[in-house]
């Protein structure tokens, strides 16, 4: 059916991070804990689908030339809209996402998907395509960053999981652990599509 | 004006917290534009000169603007849209005044516009409370810190390429492993300055 598949392409077929090898900096940074992993995922899905319904609804008026200043004014509006929400209810995320709030409007998931998707199609693709993306993202987002936090700390959401004999290994919580981690997973994933076209 | 404390702003930015392997800002040039020696030298240098621009400009628009007249929640809108008029802008002005230099440069110039170590730097000027001099010097370093790192990748990465790597890990996984083991490296400067 063709539109969920506008919907499932972007959890694993093109997923952002791991297939597309974009949006790369929040992945990297905010990963430390699932909490954090999970919110800013949430963050910019909502940016992702926001923008990708207004801009595919404004599409047919704006003229080509000034479309990526447009769609930039666009994501920027809902990045605001996220950044004072995220402080007003949720303060300890906010600072722990920090700089990394105001710096989804860069993101190359987003922008891309106004250029390649949103300014081409109907809003409910549109819509379909924001929330895979989002998801596809998000779901990096948590992998990465459970897996960080299991090694770095042993615990999982807070919790203790692999108990008081479990010696931490500091180092895939701190910055190196990150470049590591996720280089791994896209190496796994490369592995995982070349099984599958063979 | 406090020398060392400008000094340790420039320490701090190029070595500690280094904008690529320590605050992860910019990665998506780090891995893009690291494949060749040559064009990494000209991307360092676009991205200094419109870091420093930009850090500039931002301060300008922030404390002359955006603080007056209380609207500071604008901030993440008016930075993006300065930066993207800005390289536009620096794109032109190269052209005329300097064809040699645009021609270096070029492609890359764009590409700036979503690097998030640019709106990165102008976003960490205002939450640290910088003063103008502050400002100057962060964006200036912070530009040089981007530059090492991608110049000592994409040293790295032309003899990566030559090397045997597993099929799974070509490419892209195995710059991330390199840029993690250069991250292991400038952990090492962690210390170095308190800030």
């Amino acid at each position: 059916m063709a539109i969920w598949d506008e919907f499932s392409k972007g959890i694993v077929k093109e997923n952002p991070v791991f297939r597309l090898v974009l949006g790369l900096c929040p992945v990297l940074a905010v990963t430390t804990s699932l909490k954090n992993g999970l919110g800013m995922g949430m963050a910019a899905t909502f940016v992702l689908v926001g923008s990708n319904l207004i801009v595919s609804i404004i599409r047919k008026g704006i003229p080509a030339r000034i479309r990526i200043p447009c769609y930039i004014t666009v994501i920027a509006s809902f990045v605001t809209v996220v950044d004072l929400v995220m402080a007003g209810y949720l303060p300890e995320l906010h600072k722990n996402l920090g700089l990394f709030i105001p710096l989804i409007v860069v993101n190359c998931i987003i922008l891309g998907r106004a250029e390649a998707f949103a300014g081409k199609n109907n809003p409910l693709r549109s819509l379909l395509d924001g929330l895979g993306m989002g998801a596809g993202f998000t779901f990096a987002l948590v992998i990465t960053s459970s897996i960080r936090e299991i090694i770095g700390t042993g615990k999982i959401w807070g919790l203790v999981l692999l108990g008081t004999r479990y010696n931490p290994v500091l180092f895939a919580v701190l910055s190196p652990g990150a470049f590591v981690t996720l280089g791994l997973l896209i190496a796994l994933f490369n592995k995982l599509e070349a099984r599958g076209e063979a | 004006m406090d020398i060392a404390r400008l000094l340790a702003i420039a320490i701090g930015a190029i070595l500690v917290n280094n904008f690529v392997l320590h605050r992860f800002l910019g990665l998506c040039p780090f891995l893009g534009v690291s494949k060749q020696l040559d064009a990494a030298i000209g991307m360092g240098f676009a991205v200094i000169f419109v870091m420093t621009m930009a850090s500039v400009v931002t301060f300008g628009i922030y404390h002359f603007i955006l603080a007056p007249f209380g609207i500071e929640y604008l901030r993440t809108i008016a930075f993006i849209l300065v930066i993207a008029t800005l390289v536009q802008f620096v794109e032109m002005l190269i052209e005329k005044t300097s064809p040699s230099l645009y021609s270096a440069l070029g492609i890359y110039l764009p590409l700036i516009t979503t690097n998030c170590a640019v709106l990165g730097v102008a976003v960490l000027n205002i939450d640290k409370s910088y003063t103008f001099v502050e400002t100057l010097i962060h964006g200036f370093s912070a530009g040089i810190g981007f530059t090492v790192a991608l110049l000592l990748m994409a040293g790295i990465r032309e003899r990566v390429e030559l090397a045997d790597v597993p099929e799974s890990l070509k490419g892209v996984p195995v710059a991330f492993i390199v840029a993690g083991l250069m991250s292991i490296a400038f952990l090492g400067f962690s210390g170095l300055v308190v800030e």
